[in-house]
């Protein structure tokens, strides 16, 4: 028998602050938390901007020795899953970490210990690199870390698949809860690609705005790139009822395509395969749907297949649906993105507020959607999806629903 | 346009897509040519390592044949000596 899954804790940390709540207030507020880079010298890059988690300093959430194990991006992980743990209020029994999963979507690893370590060895000339790179480095040391610090025995890993890593992480958590193959899930994502050579990587790409991120826009120039992680605690929602949990919101579904087409350009016609998909899996008509929390990065391509791969799936009812990009606030935090946006979703419904698309100056015709520009709108919908599109044409779409 | 800043900029183009030099003529668009938004930035990193040139993103944009290209590394190696000359 399948369980309807509920979500009983959201953590987030993220360039709106380093909780759910401040990230909430900020989303509700409208406001992009986009500012100049901190983290590498300024004027090194074609951009100046990034979406960074605001005065975050490690020795506030670890001991030392604990910060020195740690990459940035591990670090977000554990500080997220401890706030979503902390909502959720489990209390993790012998039996019960057997029973629970860890999935966490992660894109690049520790790029800053990488990055450190390779700086080190090329420009300083140094022999030898710190014992500590592999396990600081490894994309699964954020899973690995969540594990370790609440003794979660359960089947535990991460996946990577770019900018939806995180969405295939919830995904494949909320089917886990829902098959009853794990009592209880710890789902997300989180990632830290701010290092001087992945941010020469992305500017090579030439698809980094040098202003900011404007999704939907006539005049928009690229993504901006962020950093953060969001974690979601996922049980069956009858086990949620008998404690008395609180119920944030339920998956209903999960759908996945791979485009086939190109390595980097977006495809509607995959895009659109994996909204159908989804929806089919929660047993929804496109009508059930008041909400869409785009992928939306803000490129010329990305923004304009989606808008087409949406109006397809949805058809005349694309014309009622409220669709935003969360991104043009907290940027695009790659391996994170999705349990960002999964957050701000769950927040949407939670709360009966759409989150707006923020930075939006002008409509494009190629983009004509009610995109909730600027300011956000209090509308309580009943269902929504949230979209991941990744390089090397990799889609997932998680659909939501109110469960009070 | 001179002849040898026109085979500098195919010999770059042919020598990045891995295609005969021959076939990249000057009137060929990079439909014809097969070349896509990821190849084009390949193209130019290529183009801004033989000219030593930082090729703008603003002045990537819109590049579609490779008579565009040839003119838009015509117009960066002017204004690149101009500044220089303005240095002196």
């Amino acid at each position: 028998m399948n369980h309807r899954v509920a979500v009983t804790g959201i953590g987030a940390i993220s360039a709106l602050g380093q909780t759910f709540p401040d990230m909430w207030a900020g989303l509700a507020a409208g406001c992009s938390a986009i500012r100049p880079l901190t983290l590498v010298p300024p004027g090194s890059l074609r951009f100046l901007n990034a979406a960074e988690v605001p005065d975050y300093n490690p020795l506030d959430h670890f001991n030392e020795k604990d910060a020195q194990m740690l990459d940035r991006f591990a670090q977000f992980a554990a500080v997220a899953a401890r706030e979503a743990i902390g909502v959720s209020g489990i209390e993790f029994s012998p039996e019960l970490q057997e029973r629970t999963a860890i999935v966490l979507g992660n894109s690049g690893g520790g790029k800053t210990t990488e990055d450190e370590g390779f700086y080190s060895l090329y420009a300083l000339q140094q022999p030898r690199v710190s014992p500590l790179t592999i396990a600081r480095a490894m994309s699964n040391a954020g899973a690995s870390r969540v594990s370790l610090e609440y003794g979660i025995t359960g089947p535990v890993y991460t996946i990577s698949t770019a900018c939806s890593s995180a969405n295939h992480a919830i995904g494949q958590a909320f089917r886990m809860v829902r098959s009853g193959e794990a009592e209880v899930a710890i789902a997300g994502g989180s990632e830290a690609p701010l290092s001087m050579g992945f941010l020469k990587a992305w500017e090579a790409m030439r698809v980094v705005a040098p202003d900011t991120c404007r999704p939907f826009s006539l005049d928009r120039r690229g993504l901006i790139l962020g950093e953060g992680a969001a974690i979601l605690v996922l049980e069956p929602e009858e086990r949620a009822r008998a404690r008395g949990a609180q119920i944030l919101g339920e998956i209903a579904g999960f759908g996945m395509s791979s485009d086939a087409h190109h390595i980097t350009q977006p495809s509607a016609l995959g895009a659109a395969r994996a909204m159908r998909s989804a929806l089919n899996d929660a047993g929804l008509a496109p009508q059930a749907i008041g909400y869409v929390n785009a992928h939306g990065t803000g490129t010329t391509a990305n923004d304009a297949t989606e808008t087409e791969a949406i109006r397809s799936v949805f058809g005349e009812h694309a014309g009622k649906l409220l669709v935003s990009s969360t991104k043009s606030m907290h940027g695009h935090a790659l391996g994170a993105a999705g349990a960002i946006e999964a957050a701000a979703t769950l927040g949407a419904l939670h709360y009966g507020l759409i989150p707006p698309t923020a930075n939006y100056t002008a409509p494009d015709p190629a983009c004509d959607l009610d995109v909730v520009p600027n300011t956000a709108r209090a509308v309580q919908v009943e269902g929504a999806i949230s979209n991941s599109f990744a390089f090397g044409g990799l889609n997932a779409v998680l659909v939501f629903r109110k469960l009070a | 346009m001179s002849d040898e800043l026109i085979s500098r900029v195919t010999g770059v183009i042919a020598k990045t897509q891995k295609i005969p030099p021959e076939t990249v003529t000057i009137d060929k668009s990079f439909e014809e040519l097969k070349i896509d938004s990821l190849d084009g930035i390949n193209i130019l990193f290529a183009l801004e390592g033989e000219f030593d040139l930082d090729i703008p993103d603003d002045a990537a944009r819109g590049i579609r044949t490779v008579r565009d290209m040839v003119e838009g590394i015509e117009k960066l190696l002017a204004a690149k000596s101009e500044a220089a000359k303005s240095k002196e």
